[in-house]
């Protein structure tokens, strides 16, 4: 009889910190920048530098940790990991091994199979590596340090997942809840935040574990889906054949859709890791711990409730809203600043997010101002301009964050409000379409619809459809009359 | 206790600090890293337990820096020392990865 | 020239009353130097222009009455392991023969700020791994008081270099003994201040958990200004501690009464030269004679100390010196095949022969297997040996006995015998391995004339207990006298290969090398 063979996942998950500043020098810790521009001697491992802890590190670590219903230390310590490569400039990279500063932990996810808790067994503070750029000319590579000591989150699971939907499901939980505090962007692609997937087969049923592997270099949801579907069948195929799965680190190619193990035997690996004796210890008391909780953000949970109390929106609105902190922060600045919940709920759900699938992007890289969505909405309440005039504008929000007034001041945009010129307008076109002024009096209700879109033209868009659609109904209906 | 020292112990210390010793070095590392090593024994007579290791004797703890930039570009300084600089990288031998 | 035997305070007091100028005062040195230098090898690096270039900067601020302080116009050397911004910076190892730092050490900062004039770099073990200053891949430095004697190590250039009168004070680095041991081979004061009162900046790491910078001068008024100068609390430096009580100079206070001092029985036995012995319990006489109340006890875990001390430093070098890779600075090897090859041959190259032992046996304590036998279990030695201390200090103000258990071995003696060698730190690593400060003073001369230390140690932050007592010694002791520049401590045919024409190969790009 064929064995069914159980996948077992585990995740290990970094994240990078959005602090303004590296984890241990003052260098800017902002992605991007001419190479080397972000460095000094100390994230470039000069003689004689010596690091010194970012507060704000500690503080996300702390939050993200009490977010994951972990366990804080009361006492942590920074620990050096050696290996040599060249991204590493000190050629140890201070991580923490031993006492890390959250432990036990778990968040809850929901698939269609239902809800589960996804342990976490610990998360630790760590500095970035630089960045590699293969030169292909000189067969040589070069070092960029504008990445080295940026600040990571390491987020370490129980290998508790079964299944690739469960995986994206912990990493969307994840996302949401780090974004929530503000901690990361978490963009996959930008490296933000990176995956490692550890993964074993067994048959179903059995309590133990098979030897794992370690997938790297999983940027997409999609990319993690497939190297997941494809590491299960290796490793179901070694076993089938009689092999034996070895315990190795594997990289992900997605565009062959394969991995490679990544193996040396220069990487003996033994990473003799001590604590960093350049680093004091970090002893977090009662009192700044309780500080630290008082100071956590309020999370989706409780945020669907108190938006079901304050705003009258509908549930479907609430969850796609809240399912970003973008939106929702932009949703309540919105509201603040015009009122209406609804309809600045109608742009979010409508427009942004029509924009957002269009241009690729997500919630989180909207740039816009709550200021200028409510103006916009504003001046369409106060029909300074229509509805079709009120989505071209937005887009230029969306785009630039431009400011509603003066973008439709300068485009000459602003509904004629004049009911003397429009008056004028809509007798000249009936005078020009004696035959749908017969049609709408034999009671064709449609030929009203041709008369608006005529008047709206001759007005260049400027004008409102219902004010044109009541005035053409006064003198149609006097027509009528006649 | 000599055999913790075989030539394959030297070997992976080499690989780990990435030191390549002649075969003359690495006789000579054998023998006074034996012999160090059989001095430093001398801790294993001392009874430490229920004693906590102790990492930093200062007692400092709770060391803080503000999450504030103070580094403005500092690329030349970075890269004077540099053995071989391109594009205002370090130049480095081809790293694995295909 | 007369000059030269004034102290560094005698010295900035006349510069201040415009009796000399700072530039004088650096150009006799510069020429002690020149002379000294053929016989001695202090120094790896001379800067004659920037000292000179410095010396009238300083002599305008003095003029401008911006600096007042005792060090204004004093001449210094810095060891060669501690940063200086735009001058060579070796760490006495082919490793660093051409780097120049774009920073400069919190410490030497500090004296420049005090007006302190930098004459140079001086030699020292490699990576200030040895006690002989033999492991110099520049050649080893001679001992003043007789030439055919190591001055010790691994600051053998900076206490050679103040007993040859060659600088008015230096900075060293201590680990495990390395300012207080060339000091008492040298017959000059060093003090290895508490750890965490002079910051770690620009200090390229030996064993970071136990290395400080601290003093090396003519007599401990001189040192204890320059520790005034180089304490302070420095935010790049976490392990910086924030001193009020760094007025050093108050406890120059010849008085010694009531000052409760304890001689560890461990200090005093097998091992111990005899003629060390005798000099240190006259030593002890002498402070007894000035009211200090001394008497024996028993410290324990003297043995255990060396263990622990090398298993620590040794894993914590290994892991400090891995970014000597020929990647960002430094040796980088003219051939090799791939980057793991380029790693390996750039390190096996730049570094010396003891450095690589070390780092081999760091590596080995620190390995998977091994870390809890070694490495977890030193640490739990070094909370033993602390709480021995602190219990010490509960009876005592300071501990006394000798700084080395021999006085300056011939050269080429020691590295023969590298164990050997390590056991010679047996009273120094423990004030390391505690954090505690200690200082080594001249306590007279052996049969053969060589210099004699006497250490004394204190609580941490207690340095002005331990200036006070050196202090009151010193004026009972009276004048040391310096060795004497003359034929006699000519070199004999050079067979010692003390190897002056070994020159880092950057020393171009800085200037002047010696």
């Amino acid at each position: 009889m064929e064995k069914r063979y159980e996948t077992v996942i585990g995740l290990e998950v970094h994240v990078e910190l959005a602090t303004k500043t590296k984890i241990f020098c003052g260098c800017p810790a902002a992605f991007g920048g001419a190479p080397n521009s972000h460095t000094c001697p100390v994230c470039t491992g000069m003689p004689g530098t010596l690091p010194v802890l970012n507060k704000k590190v500690l503080e996300y670590a702390v939050a993200v940790g009490l977010a994951a219903n972990c366990k804080i230390a009361e006492y942590c310590k920074f620990d050096r990991k050696n290996y040599f490569y060249p991204d590493n400039p000190q050629n140890y990279q201070i991580s923490q091994l031993y006492l890390p500063i959250c432990t036990d932990g778990g968040v809850e996810i929901e698939t269609e199979t239902g809800k589960k808790t996804i342990g976490i067994h610990e998360i630790h503070m760590e500095e970035d590596a630089g960045k590699l750029i293969h030169d292909e000319w000189e067969d040589c590579s070069l070092v960029d340090y504008n990445r080295s000591g940026v600040p990571l989150l390491e987020i370490v699971s129980q290998p508790d997942m079964r299944s690739a939907e469960e995986v994206i499901a912990y990493l969307e939980k994840l996302r949401m809840m780090i974004q929530y505090l503000g901690a990361s962007d978490c963009k996959l692609q930008e490296g933000s935040m990176r995956a490692d997937v550890n993964l074993s087969v067994r048959e179903e049923g059995s309590e133990g574990y098979g030897t794992r592997t370690e997938m790297k270099n999983l940027n997409s949801f999609r990319a993690i889906a497939r190297a997941i579907e494809a590491e299960r069948e290796r490793q179901i195929e070694l076993l089938e054949a009689g092999g034996l799965v070895v315990q190795e680190t594997r990289r992900w190619d997605d565009g062959k859709g394969e991995s490679y193990a990544m193996r040396s035997k220069e990487d003996a690996k033994d990473y003799r890791y001590f604590p960093d004796p350049d680093l004091p210890p970090i002893v977090i008391g009662k009192a700044w711990l309780e500080e630290m909780k008082k100071a956590q953000p309020e999370f989706r949970p409780e945020k669907i409730k108190r938006y079901r109390k304050e705003y009258d929106i509908p549930d479907y609105d609430i969850e796609i809203i809240t399912a970003s902190k973008r939106m929702a922060d932009l949703f309540e600045e919105t509201v603040e600043q015009c009122g209406q919940p609804k309809k600045v709920s109608n742009w979010l759900m409508g427009e942004t997010l029509r924009l957002l699938k269009e241009k690729g992007m997500e919630p989180e890289d909207i740039r816009f101002s709550p200021e200028n969505l409510a103006k916009l909405i504003k001046m369409a309440d106060e029909k300074k301009i229509n509805s079709s005039v009120a989505k071209e504008v937005f887009e230029a929000i969306f785009d630039r964050d431009e400011d509603p007034e003066k973008y439709v001041e300068e485009k000459g945009l602003k509904t004629v409000n004049d009911e003397g010129a429009l008056r004028k307008t809509v007798e000249k076109v009936i005078a020009e379409n004696p035959k749908s002024v017969d049609d709408y009096c034999k009671g064709k209700e449609k030929a009203i619809g041709f008369l608006v879109g005529q008047t709206m033209k001759e007005m260049k868009g400027k004008a409102d459809p219902g004010e044109i659609n009541r005035l053409l109904r006064e003198l149609l209906d006097g027509i009528k009359e006649q | 206790m000599e055999n913790r020292l075989n030539d394959e112990m030297i070997e992976h210390i080499g690989i780990l600090a990435k030191l390549e010793l002649s075969g003359e070095e690495r006789e000579r590392a054998k023998e006074d890293m034996g012999k160090m090593l059989g001095y430093i024994d001398k801790m294993g007579e001392l009874d430490t337990s229920g004693i906590e290791p102790l990492s930093h004797a200062s007692g400092m703890q709770n060391v803080f820096r503000e999450d504030e930039a103070t580094n403005g570009d500092m690329r030349e300084d970075v890269l004077r020392n540099a053995p071989e600089e391109k594009d205002g990288m370090f130049l480095v031998p081809r790293t694995f990865e295909g | 020239m007369e000059l030269l035997e004034w102290t560094a305070l005698e010295l900035s007091e006349k510069i201040k009353a415009g009796e000399i100028k700072a530039k004088d005062a650096a150009l006799a040195a510069l020429e002690r130097i020149e002379a000294g230098e053929k016989r001695y090898h202090c120094y790896i690096t001379v800067d004659a222009e920037g000292a000179l270039r410095r010396a009238e900067e300083v002599q305008r601020r003095i003029d401008a009455g911006e600096l007042s302080g005792p060090l204004a116009g004093v001449p210094v050397a810095v060891k060669d392991n501690i940063c200086t911004e735009g001058l060579l910076t070796t760490c006495a190892s082919r490793m660093l023969g051409n780097f120049i730092p774009a920073y400069s050490a919190e410490a030497v900062k500090r004296l420049e700020e005090a007006g302190a004039v930098v004459l140079g770099k001086t030699n020292m073990d490699e990576f200030a791994m040895g006690s002989t200053t033999e492991t110099s891949a520049y050649g080893g430095t001679r001992n003043p008081w007789n030439i055919g004697r190591v001055p010790g190590g691994s600051s053998g250039g900076s206490a050679a270099a103040v007993a040859a009168g060659e600088c008015f004070l230096a900075l060293g680095s201590d680990t495990g003994g390395s300012i207080r041991q060339p000091s008492a081979f040298c017959g000059v004061v060093g003090i290895k201040p508490t750890y965490g009162t002079v910051s770690r900046y620009g200090l390229v790491a030996y064993g970071s958990s136990l290395d400080q910078i601290g003093p090396m001068g003519r007599n401990v008024s001189d040192c204890a200004a320059m520790l005034e100068a180089i304490a302070s609390y420095d935010k790049k430096d976490s392990t910086s501690v924030d001193r009020k009580d760094t007025d050093f100079r108050a406890a120059l206070v010849d008085d010694a009464k009531g000052i409760r001092i304890g001689i560890p029985k461990d200090y005093m036995g097998d091992g111990l030269d005899r003629e060390v012995r005798e000099a240190v319990v006259k030593a002890a006489q002498v402070l007894a004679g000035k009211g200090a109340l001394v008497e024996e006890f028993d410290l324990g875990l003297a043995e255990y100390a060396i263990p622990a001390y090398y298993t620590i430093a040794s894993a914590e070098a290994s892991s400090n010196l891995e970014r000597f890779d020929g990647v960002k600075y430094g040796y980088r090897a003219a051939e090799y095949e791939g980057l793991h090859s380029m790693y390996k041959k750039s390190r096996s190259e730049g570094f010396g022969s003891e450095v690589k032992r070390r780092i081999m046996l760091g590596s080995f304590v620190l390995s998977s297997g091994y870390y809890d036998a070694y490495y977890l279990k030193a640490l739990k030695v070094k909370a033993l040996i602390k709480r021995a201390f602190d219990a010490a200090f509960v009876k005592y103000d300071l501990i006394l006995g000798p700084t080395a258990p021999t006085a300056a071995p011939a050269l080429g003696e020691s590295l023969a015998d590298p164990l050997q060698m390590y056991l010679g730190d047996i009273y120094t690593v423990s004030a390391n391995l505690a954090g505690l400060p200690g200082i080594s003073l001249p306590c007279g001369k052996n049969s053969e004339g060589l210099p004699i230390g006497l250490q004394l140690m204190g609580d941490c932050f207690q340095e002005k207990k331990m200036i006070r007592a050196a202090y009151a010694y010193e004026k009972a002791r009276g004048s040391f006298g310096r060795p004497k520049l003359s034929a006699d401590t000519e070199v004999g045919d050079g067979s010692f290969g003390c190897g002056i024409d070994a020159k880092p190969e950057g020393g171009k790009k800085s200037g002047k090398t010696i």
